[in-house]
């Protein structure tokens, strides 16, 4: 029985694992077909070389910085807040943003914002796709710090007060320097999610702000392309890395 | 204290209210008025866009998500409470057991369903592979159909289902498994009158993980699903983009919100705890 | 007549220690039979090996002289009462009670589950839940289950181990009761050795995985065949060799008449206990003995020069020891 279950989670464990991992290994592939042919790095040095990858990517990092420094401060502080005592109007609208389908938010996003422009003249780019992604990831960091400081024990602030402390010296000597680790943790789950994002991107993304997810899915759709296979083990690697010492963070 | 906590609540009030709450109300606004000429809206009042979802079509479309969602929903239960299961019995490597079912999930789901597309398309490894070994002479149509999708969402999804399972069997004290077994309960029996019950708030948890965005989901239909896998996701996103009836898509995004609070609502009333 | 339940040889080895080390036992048939050791002497074990939770390594378990050793714990015929009872949260106490009677399709299970609820006094509190109930609640509850499927040998792992002082002492008593009344054999173990002395038929001292001594409570008291179980069943003040319990330790101001042994002392203090006062005195080879007296002896003040007696009937001995 144990010997059967045991073997039950090693294949459950390929059925997460082995698709990325397959494709990570055809990544170095020589040929451009699913045929071994032997050891090559041709196709990352093709990933390299290519102009729209490359502006991809440097947007997707900087939409991803910005929105995770936005979404970082101002989850961080509601958090707190909430923490301090309950709003059930606040909680309520960010439980609306987590349940809402990814394709609901990025529609809505587009409506609000087109109509927003069509009396102020302004246009989808940069900045829109990163108000969007603030949007969603706020949700994400109040859950992760709220979660952190609901294990702080509220006697330090009191303790901190007590000695003669404002509050507002409470919360930066005292609990801010122990909400670190959560506040890290946080940041690079909103910087995580807003690289990875596709779906709410590609609808309020302009001309000027096409990012790395948005170049892959239309190789993708275009069919099979071992650039794409060298840029996604690359992305894995770079996210898997940034989730391992978030997690390493929240532990702590 | 009540001005800091006003000014800490201040910006993430305004995100809320401008790109949470305010686009919302906007979709709610735009789903009761008339179609523009090329694309946004008419200021004339409807209920015209409402009427249309009852349309046979999109009734079929809006059945076969959460029919599909639910598939999706019951398959994680199968497949995850055996892996969560193990994972609880682990011992000390149960941390490690535990990343390694939660780091896949957030490592690009883009990424995922395009390594899926990789090993299901007809040039793809599996064909190739089978081709190769001369157990088929033509490419199985493996992509582009319910299946890939229900395949995509399952292992998209799976880690929703371990983790609240695997915080309730963790609780579980192996003595009560003792005490029926003691009581004449064979593993079977024991497993149907005291694990499962047990386990019952976990598997709602799990089960609502999977469902809700599932049943919204996109880009895994979109990119795994044939034409004939149209879903609720896939129909809103065509209104606003090849269709361009925004008040329709708004309508149909409504009922989408609708029927997702709905499930939420009566899970919550179920558990009676909170997801904040 | 037959026991109910024997042990031959049982041996059990973990990784790195051994457990058990040759544990034969013999139960009568509807004794208070107790297991009684320091943690660690390998008694719950024993208990779990009856139960059928873990497998000897060597040794045959006899249910009614028939071997059960490869029977799983849901096919003997023994039930067990848990250290934290284990009730099943889920279920209300009469899901709890029906538990093992619905896996055997019993048709008088009406019947029988009124009965056992009133037996542990719990008739009116059927519908409630585990968490609704105190602390001696539960363990009657945890009776109440395990009694109505009938088995042949109750076992109760350290049963009023959770429960508060004054709770223990009273469940105590009930628990003696109880047993007289159901007839069924009961194999307990504790840690404690009043409460083995005051329910047991027979106990059986472990220590470090073997059986010391079996025997009736006065016979292991009065009578320890090794120091180990003398220490560990009450204290003992060791003179000369020999061992003398504190309560047939006396003293007195004036050397002894014929028939008592004595040595001279000093008294190092006295302490009220209320019931009695223990006077502790030192040896001149400077041992300290107890002794404990009657607070009409006479109060003796610390430097006090006295004598402690004994009878020679009262001397614990020992071959080896």
């Amino acid at each position: 029985m144990r010997r059967l279950l045991a073997f039950y989670a090693a294949a459950a464990y390929a059925f997460l694992h082995l698709p990325v991992i397959t494709l990570a290994v055809f990544s170095f592939n020589r040929s451009r077909f699913t045929v071994w042919e032997g050891f090559s790095l041709a196709w990352y040095r093709a990933a390299f070389r290519d102009l729209q990858l490359a502006e991809a990517a440097w947007n997707s990092l900087l939409i991803a910085a910005a929105s995770t420094v936005l979404a970082t401060v101002a989850g961080t502080l509601c958090a707190y807040a909430l923490w301090k005592r309950r709003s059930r109007l606040i909680v309520a609208s960010l439980m609306l943003s987590l349940v809402t389908p990814e394709i609901v938010t990025g529609i809505a996003l587009l409506v609000f914002f087109q109509g927003l422009f069509r009396y102020l003249n302004l246009q989808l780019g940069m900045h829109t796709v990163v108000l969007a992604h603030v949007s969603f990831s706020l949700a994400f960091v109040v859950v992760v710090v709220l979660a952190r400081l609901r294990a702080l024990d509220p006697a330090l602030e009191e303790a901190a007060m007590d000695l003669g402390a404002s509050e507002w010296r409470a919360f930066r000597d005292v609990t801010l320097p122990v909400l670190w680790p959560g506040i890290a943790a946080a940041a690079l789950l909103a910087f995580t999610v807003s690289f990875d994002d596709y779906v709410i991107t590609s609808l309020v993304a302009g001309v000027d702000s096409e990012t790395l997810p948005m170049v892959i899915y239309a190789m993708a759709r275009r069919g099979a392309n071992p650039v794409v296979n060298a840029v996604s083990a690359l992305i894995v690697i770079a996210l898997g890395g940034l989730v391992i010492l978030s997690e390493r963070l929240r532990r702590r | 204290m009540n001005r800091l906590r006003l000014g800490f609540l201040a910006p993430a009030a305004l995100i809320i209210a401008a790109l949470i709450l305010a686009p919302m109300a906007l979709v709610a606004c735009y789903s009761f008025l008339s179609r523009g000429a090329y694309g946004g809206v008419e200021w004339i009042g409807t209920l015209e866009n409402y009427a249309r979802l009852f349309d046979p079509l999109y009734l079929k479309i809006l059945a076969r998500s959460a029919v599909l969602a639910a598939a999706a929903a019951s398959l994680c239960l199968l497949l995850g409470f055996p892996l969560a299961w193990f994972i609880a019995r682990a011992g000390p490597r149960k941390h490690l057991c535990l990343s390694l079912v939660i780091l896949p999930f957030w490592t690009s789901f883009l990424v995922r369903l395009y390594a899926w597309m990789f090993l299901l398309r007809d040039t793809g490894l599996i064909n190739t592979l089978l081709l190769a070994a001369g157990w088929i002479r033509e490419p199985l149509p493996l992509l582009y159909n319910d299946g890939a999708v229900l395949l995509g969402l399952v292992y998209g999804y799976l880690p929703f289902t371990v983790l609240p399972l695997y915080a309730t069997l963790e609780r579980l004290d192996p003595s009560l498994l003792e005490a029926a077994a003691d009581l004449g309960a064979p593993p079977l029996a024991a497993f149907r009158r005291v694990v499962l019950p047990l386990a019952a708030p976990g598997m709602r948890a799990g089960a609502l993980l999977v469902f809700i965005p599932c049943l919204g989901t996109y880009l895994t239909s979109d990119l795994l699903g044939g034409s004939k896998t149209f879903l609720a996701g896939n129909l809103i996103q065509n209104q606003f983009t090849t269709a361009r009836d925004w008040p329709f898509g708004s309508a149909a995004s409504l009922v989408l919100m609708g029927l997702t609070l709905l499930v939420v609502f009566v899970w919550l009333r179920r558990q009676g705890e909170n997801l904040l | 007549m037959a026991p109910v339940l024997e042990l031959r040889q049982i041996s059990k080895d973990y990784p790195g220690h051994r457990a058990l080390d040759a544990v034969s036992l013999e139960i009568p048939r509807g004794a208070f039979f107790t297991l009684v050791g320091p943690s660690g002497c390998g008694k719950t074990t024993t208990l779990r090996l009856i139960a059928g939770f873990e497998q000897p390594t060597s040794g045959e378990i006899l249910l009614n002289g028939v071997p059960i050793n490869h029977l799983r714990p849901y096919q003997r015929a023994v039930s067990t009462v848990f250290q934290n009872y284990a009730l099943f949260p889920h279920l209300t106490v009469r899901g709890n009670v029906e538990f093992g009677l619905r896996q055997r399709r019993a048709t008088d299970a009406a019947a029988r589950l009124r009965r056992a609820l009133e037996l542990v006094q719990l008739a009116g509190k059927e519908s409630r839940y585990p968490a609704e109930l105190s602390g001696g609640e539960r363990q009657r509850v945890a009776l109440a289950r395990s009694l109505v499927i009938e088995p042949e040998v109750l076992l109760l792992d350290e049963p009023l181990s959770a429960l508060d002082p004054n709770l223990r002492k009273q469940m105590r008593a009930e628990l003696k009761n109880l047993q007289r009344r159901v007839g069924i054999t009961f194999l307990l173990v504790t840690h404690d050795r009043e409460e083995a002395l005051s329910l047991s038929d027979r106990i059986a001292v472990m220590h470090q995985g073997r059986i010391q001594q079996i025997g009736a409570p006065e016979e292991l008291y009065l009578r320890p065949k090794t120091r180990f179980v003398a220490d560990f069943l009450g204290a003992v003040n060791w003179i000369q060799g020999a061992g003398v319990r504190p309560e047939a330790t006396r003293i007195s101001r004036r050397p002894p008449d014929g028939g008592l042994r004595s040595l001279p002392a000093t008294v190092l203090e006295s302490l009220f206990l209320g019931s009695c006062v223990h006077v502790r005195a030192r040896l001149p080879g400077g041992d300290v003995v107890t002794a404990e007296v009657s607070r009409y002896d006479g109060d003796f003040r610390p430097g006090e020069a006295v004598h402690i007696c004994w009878l020679p009937a009262d001397e614990l001995r020992f071959d080896g020891a």
